[in-house]
């Protein structure tokens, strides 16, 4: 290490089913310069002090969702997190809410088998062939599903839900956010199939509005309104199904 | 997947929040700390005054609201709470929780039935 | 090589962050919520009683204790209005008015502004029909 280089404490819990039984922590100093990046910061413990620190990363531009953990307690991407804000010592742990599988990989085999579950694709409301061209939608269409378009599956929102923590058979906050999108899509017909989710306890109704979820988006998707939205929506549904003419 | 039963619920608790969030600081000066140290008048609070309130149909409307639904807001906050604590939430705790916002409903109904208009 | 994951345990989930402190803070004004209904329910089953049963129910009201418990109950019932217009926008679809977006600490604000503004109308309406 330069002379006079600064220098951080990185505390990893680490996990290796292997050798121990129990997940372990283990403290790792390292030289870090004013744009480093917690993932940076990984990578130098990966390349020089220790081969075998496992974890997830790819774009390390915040956009591929891989890199989520839990960075002083709180949900982060780690390629977006910087070394500079914290003092002393960073902690590093998997994402919470998921079993670990190694060091900070999390088995995520959860939320990708739920998400086809929630039919992340627009069905269209009848055949349409190329003759008719694109399809054509305005400024306030686009604005009604937008931003729940921007979820990058980095599941921080999961690891911010004690919902989801306390019981996993909840579909949880980013895939309603999705599920969201492609009912409020002006060229989707399939929020009838999509709402036998939302209704049931698993759905919406395992919120309680805590609100973390939205607060730890990296994309500002707001999860949190995206369900305690279909919560209205779902409540008034409840009775409306009552009413003559539907089905 | 089955339909949930908690819109019902969540509706009451969302009844209760509103109300209690509007009123609810404001009732509790009057009844709890206006009423009982005469600031609004040594008369407010005594059973001539309030036997007439609970007599207009108004009144009675009103007093029923306010107990009943704030009971059934707190029944269902207090039994996700249960949950999010990690306790047990099976029937025994249901009914500990929704069954005194239910019987404090029905006893507050009669009482109030019973003064007459 | 050896595949066994490791689940990590919910106990006292809420006291590892501010947030979910905030969170349950805010739950437990339900608590408070019960306490002073329970309170007007014993009024109103007294004032079915009789003045006899009633007054017994007036004396407690006016004891020192009952009188600082309504203090406590009415900083909680302030934070209970507090914490519930700060989360009703997640509730509601967007809010568009003359042709804008509506945002969240908007409708916060009008939210409590019609809690106080309810509220003088209550005391006000109290007052002018006390005897």
């Amino acid at each position: 290490m330069p002379d006079g280089a600064k220098t951080i404490r990185i505390e990893v819990l680490r996990y290796q089913p292997g050798e121990r039984q129990e997940p372990y922590a283990e403290v790792f100093e390292i030289p870090f310069t004013h744009d480093m990046s917690v993932l940076e910061g990984l990578q130098y413990v990966k390349d020089n002090l220790d081969g075998s620190l496992t974890y997830r990363w790819s774009c390390r531009m915040a956009i591929c969702g891989s890199c989520g953990m839990m960075i002083d307690g709180k949900p982060r991407l780690a390629c977006r997190t910087f070394l500079r804000d914290f003092e002393g010592t960073v902690r590093v742990e998997a994402l919470a809410h998921f079993p670990i599988e190694r060091d900070l990989v999390v088995d995520a085999s959860d939320f990708v088998e739920k998400l086809p579950r929630i039919r992340p694709w627009i069905e269209a409301r009848a055949p349409r062939d190329l003759a008719q061209g694109e399809y054509l939608q305005t400024p306030d269409e686009l604005a009604r599903y937008e931003q729940f378009s921007h979820c990058i599956n980095c599941m921080l929102c999961y690891a911010a839900c004690p919902q989801y923590g306390l019981d996993p058979k909840f579909i949880g906050p980013g895939l309603i956010a999705l599920l969201h999108r492609y009912n409020q899509d002006s060229r989707d017909a399939a929020a009838g199939k999509r709402n036998e989710l939302v209704h049931a306890d698993e759905g919406v109704w395992s919120c309680t509005a805590v609100g973390y979820c939205s607060e730890v988006c990296p994309k500002q998707v707001d999860p949190a309104s995206a369900v305690n939205r279909n919560k209205t929506a779902s409540a008034l549904d409840w009775f409306a199904r009552f009413l003559p003419g539907r089905g | 997947m089955k339909r949930s039963s908690q819109p019902v619920f969540w509706l009451l608790f969302g009844a209760g929040g509103m109300l209690s969030a509007l009123l609810g600081a404001a009732l509790v000066f009057v009844t709890g700390i206006a009423g009982p140290l005469g600031w609004l008048g040594r008369d407010l609070m005594g059973y001539p005054h309030m036997l007439a309130v609970a007599r207009n149909p108004l009144g009675k409307a009103f007093a029923l609201a306010v107990v009943s639904l704030f009971l059934w807001h707190a029944a269902h906050r207090i039994y996700h709470s249960l949950h999010d604590l990690g306790l047990r939430t099976g029937p025994l705790a249901w009914l500990a929780c929704y069954g005194v916002a239910l019987a404090a409903t029905l006893a507050a109904g009669v009482a109030l039935l019973s003064l007459g208009f | 090589m050896v595949r066994r994951t490791y689940t990590r345990p919910m106990e006292g989930w809420w006291r590892r962050d501010p947030f979910f402190v905030r969170y349950m803070a805010r739950e437990a004004t339900s608590l408070f919520v019960e306490l002073y209904a329970l309170i007007l329910l014993a009024g109103v089953v007294s004032l079915a009683r009789g003045p006899a049963a009633y007054e017994a129910w007036l004396a407690w009201l006016a004891s020192p204790f009952a009188i600082l418990l309504h203090v406590l109950l009415f900083f909680v019932f302030a934070y209970h209005t507090l914490s519930w217009f700060r989360i009703m926008p997640k509730t509601m679809p967007p809010v568009v008015v003359a042709g804008r977006a509506v945002g969240p600490r908007a409708i916060t604000g009008a939210g409590v502004a019609a809690a106080v503004a309810a509220s003088l109308a209550f005391v006000a309406v109290v007052a002018a029909l006390a005897p």
